[in-house]
């Protein structure tokens, strides 16, 4: 599966980043202001902040649908200008189109953009279900799917695009607990096999210091970056990771940093 | 055959349903039979069929009045759609088109299809244009809407990503945006098939020569009751159908609905 990603490329930087969405009264909302981190090739990087301090708007701005107000974000250098197969968001709620069924939401980029005949991609994306634990549900619609399926679908479909960043904002909310910890353990050892660039939006400690390698903290609204942790737990991780001494500190670290900058007293 | 490879399967007999008409049949007849006032003067379930069987049934004129209703139902409905859905599709997606076309549309919609009658009437060279002119009314601004609102209610997070995975323009109206307001489509269909029924019976009570309005106008007039139930039953029985197949289609080309 590591031929999907190329684990060198996908340096992330956001610069003085500011994004003001206007409103119909006049005024406007300030979602992001004077926003700056790096995301390093190959790592994964978990942002972390509270409800509404424009982690969605962030994602967003690098995935390509929003245009910045003002400062830059560059991909290995190349400003992002507009949306492209090489940053794949997942987003919070799923985005299967429910009228396709599995295989064809997975083949649909390849078709869209001509780089694989019907068959090479009906062929590799039922490979790549297969090793999503979907072998058997390709052909069915994505509302047979439970929310932890989905979601594998979801990774799927971006992976068969070889993106040079994955961006996954919140995906796991609204999954059942236990769902939610098994799709954790099943995201990190995806990463650990493909090393793909990633930055993993989340508002749950426990999960964002299990997947990172470098955590990011966020202000409240207008967000801005306010703290970066790196995380030096060993891979490869697993439930017991967060057992050891070394995770709690790193735990109790982070729930300093949260504690003195606020950013989660309205949580 | 898998779920997503377009299978329609069939539904199980409603049986409560039938069950609930046929409680409303006894119902009927008990009331008029016990001469429950209100009710006497009204013929009952039995004495209704008994008529149609021996008059109707084997009337070529009742069954032409079937095809005159259906007909100017069948037009006004289809050119509706044939309209409405593009027109539809074009508020939704074109804003200046939107900006320009949208308020002449909200200033004709509130207008009831019955006043157009005299306009209708003035205009149309004959009372069958004017029929099926009304009827298209009745639909034509269910269907504009409802694929207008279907338009407005896609989520944007399927563009996105539709973009995001680098389709055309082209490919992103057809495979994205088409599917997505095809439910819309439905319940406009579907609401546009009842209202199209209501507005062609009171237009061929008002300017037609025959039909089942007409039928049921005549039972009227003639202080023929049995007609007048037997004309109404026969437009339930006609909008019944006319929904079913509404629903049929739509199931057919939103099987992932199901």
């Amino acid at each position: 599966m590591s031929e999907l990603t190329s684990p060198s490329s996908g340096h992330i930087r956001v610069d003085g980043v500011s994004k003001r969405f206007a409103q119909a009264d006049g005024g406007g909302t300030v979602a992001l202001e004077d926003c700056s981190f790096t995301v390093e090739p190959g790592k994964l990087t978990v942002l972390m902040g509270p409800s509404g301090c424009g982690k969605s708007t962030l994602a967003y701005l690098l995935a390509g649908y929003l245009d910045l107000d003002v400062g830059r974000v560059t991909i290995d250098g190349v400003p992002v200008q507009g949306s492209g197969p090489d940053r794949m968001l997942v987003f919070q709620e799923t985005a299967l189109w429910p009228w396709m069924s599995v295989v064809e939401n997975v083949m649909f980029g390849p078709l869209a953009r001509g780089v694989m005949s019907r068959q090479d991609a009906r062929r590799e994306a039922l490979e790549l279900l297969a090793q999503f634990g979907l072998g058997g549900f390709g052909e069915r619609y994505p509302k047979h799917l439970s929310g932890g399926m989905k979601r594998r679908a979801e990774l799927a479909q971006a992976l068969i695009n070889r993106p040079k960043v994955m961006i996954l904002d919140e995906p796991l909310r609204g999954l059942d607990v236990m769902t939610r910890e098994l799709m954790q353990e099943y995201y990190m050892q995806l990463f650990e096999r493909t090393h793909c660039t990633t930055l993993f939006i989340t508002s749950e400690l426990e999960e964002a210091i299990f997947l990172a390698d470098r955590l990011l903290f966020m202000s409240p609204a207008p967000g801005r970056i306010i703290e970066t942790m790196e995380v030096d737990l060993p891979h490869p991780r697993g439930f017991e990771t967060m057992e050891t001494a070394r995770y709690l500190e790193i735990k109790r670290r982070a729930t300093d940093v949260l504690n003195q900058s606020g950013a989660f007293q309205e949580v | 055959m898998n779920a997503a490879s377009g299978g329609y399967r069939r539904r199980p007999l409603n049986w409560r349903g039938g069950l609930a008409v046929g409680a409303f049949l006894v119902l009927w007849e008990l009331l008029v039979r016990f001469k429950v006032p209100g009710i006497a003067t009204v013929p009952g379930p039995i004495e209704s069929l008994v008529v149609f069987w021996n008059k109707y049934a084997t009337q070529a004129a009742y069954w032409q009045s079937w095809l005159a209703s259906f007909r100017r139902v069948l037009l006004g409905f289809v050119f509706a759609q044939l309209l409405g859905i593009p027109l539809g599709l074009l508020l939704g997606t074109r804003d200046r088109f939107r900006e320009l076309v949208f308020p002449v549309i909200e200033l004709l919609r509130p207008i009831p299809p019955l006043a157009w009658v005299p306009l209708s009437i003035l205009f149309w060279p004959t009372h069958e244009f004017s029929i099926v002119f009304i009827t298209f009314i009745g639909a034509f601004f269910i269907i504009t809407i409802n694929v207008f609102d279907g338009v407005r209610a896609i989520r944007r997070e399927h563009i996105w990503l539709a973009r995001s995975l680098g389709a055309s323009e082209a490919r992103i109206f057809r495979r994205i945006v088409l599917p997505s307001v095809l439910p819309a489509i439905g319940v406009g269909m579907t609401l546009g098939m009842a209202v199209t029924w209501n507005v062609v019976i009171a237009a061929e009570m008002i300017a037609g020569d025959n039909g089942l309005g007409r039928l049921t106008w005549e039972g009227y007039v003639s202080h023929t009751s049995t007609v007048v139930i037997i004309g109404m039953v026969s437009i339930g029985i006609a909008g019944y159908l006319s929904v079913l197949v509404i629903s049929w289609l739509e199931r057919r080309l939103a099987p992932w609905r199901d």
